[in-house]
């Protein structure tokens, strides 16, 4: 009798157990699908997929699929998931010519001859975005920058950019062959794709970072500064990379030439 | 000076003679007038040191007139857009103001940097064909160290103008200059304190090297020249051996009327090319540097060439920090900073004492010695040059790295280990060089030119015509000793044949058809 109630009293208690833990589980789950409505809302609502990401898949599967993986999931040692970068940073790399890369490296270089046209780089972003959302351009950009403060945006370049990309917009050298880019015909859209998602060894410049008009602003500052060509002092701007052009300017110019006039007034008598 | 009767009716001679009555004139400016100067496009060079000089004395005096040396901040409101409503210092306010608002101020300040690097460039130039040639050694050792402090003061003096703007590329070059300071073990943090009034940047530190700048250094630069090229006038210019040439004269021209002439020509030439510089080549573009402050560094900060090396000897040099905790820490910078440029100072300066002793010559030298028949000293100047070279370089490698596409790693690396082997390889082949130059000198002595004549003997050897250039002996040897001057390696340096074309940029005679065959007389037999 003791036994068969001490047996008795046990599976009550791991009745009342089973019933506690799946009290707890139906209320977590219920908090959580309180909490967070849009997720099935987002799955019924975006699983179908439009034409051009169906397009942009194509394009993927048979372009990045080696390195990124099935469905952007990213590879292991070859490229990273693409889930979440958002068409931004697609279609900034893509239309720069970075991706695809020929080869693994410090970095991907850009190219003067993209792989794709830019309505391809859209599909795939359109894909990417399909596969995960993620950062996009605003459609005002150009509105912004034409509202842009170049003076402010001096200022954010230099604090923000100049450490890599010098204060020329030149560029310059990052550690172990990774490089920042010359600045030198970009556009206004590519700034601002760079800005936002950060790519290759840049870092990530999002909105809590530098806001929209902000970004215009640099993007201001640096079409007046690099692309305008609004630039007193001569000629020849010696690319820009400072004191390092200059000396070299001043022997292979300056001095070569006034070795070639000692020679030749020495040589008259 | 007596004067001659009947000649003195020109005014100019009234004149002359009117002014050596009350000044004694005629005396020194005789002498000065017949003074003798050789004639070599080497010994040239320091003339364009001498008149970037001149025009750095009258293009900074134009820019002194508008720049302000004032730390006090104000708000841009000038010309260039992208600064305006910015918060700056006035010297930057006003060094932009002096470029873009005040007509040719941007000319006039591109020409001062740039002659700025011409002084610092020729000085170098100059430097190195006093040392190949041994013209620092006795009695002209004094005017050697005279022109190794000209290079020093004109390094500072350089240093302070970069700063001067206050821009964002002369604070981060105050910065460093910061670091090294207080790198020096004790006094360093005190004396990095009076320099800049207390904390980095203070707001003193312009309008200190301002003075310095336009008033102290110059004087010094000043003085320093004047005894240099008095002290030419006095121990006579070096000059080259050669025929009529001794220890004991000079040959070449007077000062007056050929000496001058060239002079002035070539003065006129220097100011042109550093004025189609200025106009032509953008430098120190200050308005995309912004005001200094603290937090920004760009890419691509470099000093001017003249100091890059140091700052590629602080690039290259490992990251050793000596401690004594808690009471001494002597940072890495210390050793390439501070023990590199206070040996860069010291080494010149002693090397001729140096020489003196290990060579155990104490005689005087007028005549110059080529670099190849003092082998070891050319290849000791050889090593320093390659050391040099490699510092710069360095100094820049990022640029280098990022330009030629390189790893800024590999570049650093390459620099390590490139500073310690390639001078002595420079030295080792240098070396070589000038002995296969002398030998070739003494074979060209003793057997003759090489007269591209290729002969067949009847039993089927082929041996090229020499043209000896003595009496030869009954093997085809002639004694001629070496002068220390150019063999002559060709035929028609020795007027076998004529130059079939004449002049410098362009022919002054048309070229005979054939070479001028018929007026010369083919070389018909010689000795091997």
């Amino acid at each position: 009798m003791a036994a068969s109630a001490k047996r008795r009293r046990g599976w009550r208690k791991r009745l009342g157990a089973l019933a506690r833990f799946t009290g707890a589980l139906v209320i977590v789950g219920g908090l959580y699908s309180v909490f967070s409505p849009g997720l099935y809302a987002q799955d019924s609502a975006e699983n179908t997929i439009d034409a051009d990401a169906v397009k942009g898949q194509e394009l993927y599967d048979t372009s990045c699929i080696s390195c990124h993986g099935d469905s952007g999931e990213g590879i292991e040692g070859r490229g990273p998931s693409l889930i979440g970068v958002g068409s931004a940073a697609v279609e900034f790399q893509v239309n720069t010519g970075r991706m695809p890369m020929a080869a693994q490296g410090a970095q991907a270089p850009d190219s003067d001859y993209p792989v794709f046209t830019e309505e391809e780089a859209e599909w795939l972003g359109a894909y990417i975005e399909y596969l995960g959302g993620g950062a996009v351009v605003p459609d005002d950009l150009e509105i912004l920058v034409a509202d842009a403060n170049v003076g402010e945006g001096g200022e954010l370049y230099r604090v923000n950019c100049s450490s890599c990309h010098g204060f020329s917009g030149g560029g310059g050298a990052l550690s172990s062959g990774a490089h920042a880019p010359s600045l030198a015909g970009v556009s206004d859209e590519e700034l601002y794709q760079a800005m936002l998602t950060g790519p290759q060894n840049m870092p990530v410049f999002g909105d809590n970072e530098l806001t929209p008009e902000q970004k215009a602003d640099i993007i201001a500052y640096v079409q007046y500064i690099v692309n305008d060509d609004r630039d007193p002092g001569g000629v020849f701007t010696l690319g820009r990379f400072g004191p390092a052009t200059e000396g070299l300017a001043i022997f292979l110019v300056g001095m070569t030439a006034l070795l070639l006039t000692t020679l030749w007034i020495a040589g008259k008598s | 000076m007596k004067r001659r009767k009947g000649t003195s009716d020109s005014l100019l001679t009234k004149a002359g003679g009117e002014l050596d009555d009350r000044f004694k004139l005629a005396g020194p400016a005789r002498v000065l007038l017949n003074k003798v100067f050789p004639d070599h496009w080497s010994f040239l060079l320091g003339e364009i040191a001498l008149f970037s000089f001149i025009l750095l004395l009258l293009s900074g005096t134009f820019l002194a007139l508008f720049f302000e040396p004032s730390m006090v901040e104000v708000t841009y409101n000038g010309a260039y857009v992208p600064l305006q409503g910015v918060e700056m210092s006035k010297a930057y306010a006003s060094a932009l103001d002096l470029s873009f608002e005040v007509r040719g101020g941007l000319f006039m300040r591109q020409m001062h940097h740039w002659a700025t690097l011409l002084f610092m460039a020729s000085i170098l130039v100059h430097m190195l064909r006093i040392f190949f040639t041994g013209a620092f050694r006795a009695p002209r050792e004094t005017n050697w160290m005279i022109g190794i402090l000209l290079f020093w003061v004109g390094f500072f003096e350089g240093f302070f103008g970069y700063s001067l703007p206050d821009d964002g590329l002369s604070g981060t070059g105050l910065r460093i200059m910061e670091g090294m300071t207080e790198s020096v073990p004790f006094i360093g943090p005190w004396a990095s304190a009076a320099l800049f009034g207390g904390q980095f940047p203070g707001t003193s530190v312009i309008s200190m090297i301002y003075i310095i700048h336009v008033f102290v250094f110059p004087l010094i630069l000043l003085a320093l020249i004047t005894v240099h090229v008095g002290l030419v006038f006095a121990q006579k210019h070096t000059q080259w051996p050669g025929p009529g040439r001794t220890e004991h004269n000079v040959v070449g021209f007077r000062m007056f009327p050929n000496y001058v002439m060239k002079q002035v020509g070539f003065m006129l030439f220097i100011w042109g090319v550093i004025g189609a510089m200025a106009g032509l080549f953008q430098i120190n573009p200050i308005w995309l540097f912004g005001p200094y402050e603290v937090s920004v560094v760009s890419s691509a900060s470099q000093p001017d060439f003249y100091v890059m090396y140091l700052d590629g000897l602080i690039r290259l040099f490992p990251a050793w920090e000596f401690r004594v905790p808690p009471y001494f820490t002597l940072p890495a910078v210390f050793w390439p900073a501070i023990a590199g440029m206070g040996l860069s100072v010291l080494l010149p300066l002693v090397y001729p004492a140096l020489e003196r002793r290990f060579t155990k010559d104490r005689g005087h030298h007028n005549l110059l010695q080529r670099p190849r028949d003092v082998p070891a000293r050319t290849s000791l100047g050889m090593m320093v040059v390659v050391f040099w070279i490699i510092g710069v370089i360095s100094g820049g490698n990022d640029v280098f790295a990022q330009k030629f596409h390189i790893s800024l790693n590999a570049m650093t690396w390459a620099g390590r280990i490139g500073i310690v082997v390639l001078p002595i390889i420079a030295y080792y082949v240098t070396y070589r060089i000038c002995l296969g130059l002398q030998q070739h000198d003494r074979e060209v002595l003793a057997h003759g030119l090489e007269t591209g004549i290729l002969m067949r003997d009847p039993n089927g050897r082929f041996y090229e015509v020499h043209q000896p250039l003595g009496e030869p002996d009954e093997h085809g040897h002639s004694e001629l000793e070496y002068g220390g001057w150019v063999v002559p390696k060709k035929m028609n340096r020795v007027g076998a044949l004529e130059p079939t074309d004449k002049g410098f940029f362009k022919s002054i005679e048309e070229p005979s058809e054939n070479g001028g065959a018929e007026r010369r007389d083919e070389i018909e037999s010689g000795h091997k």
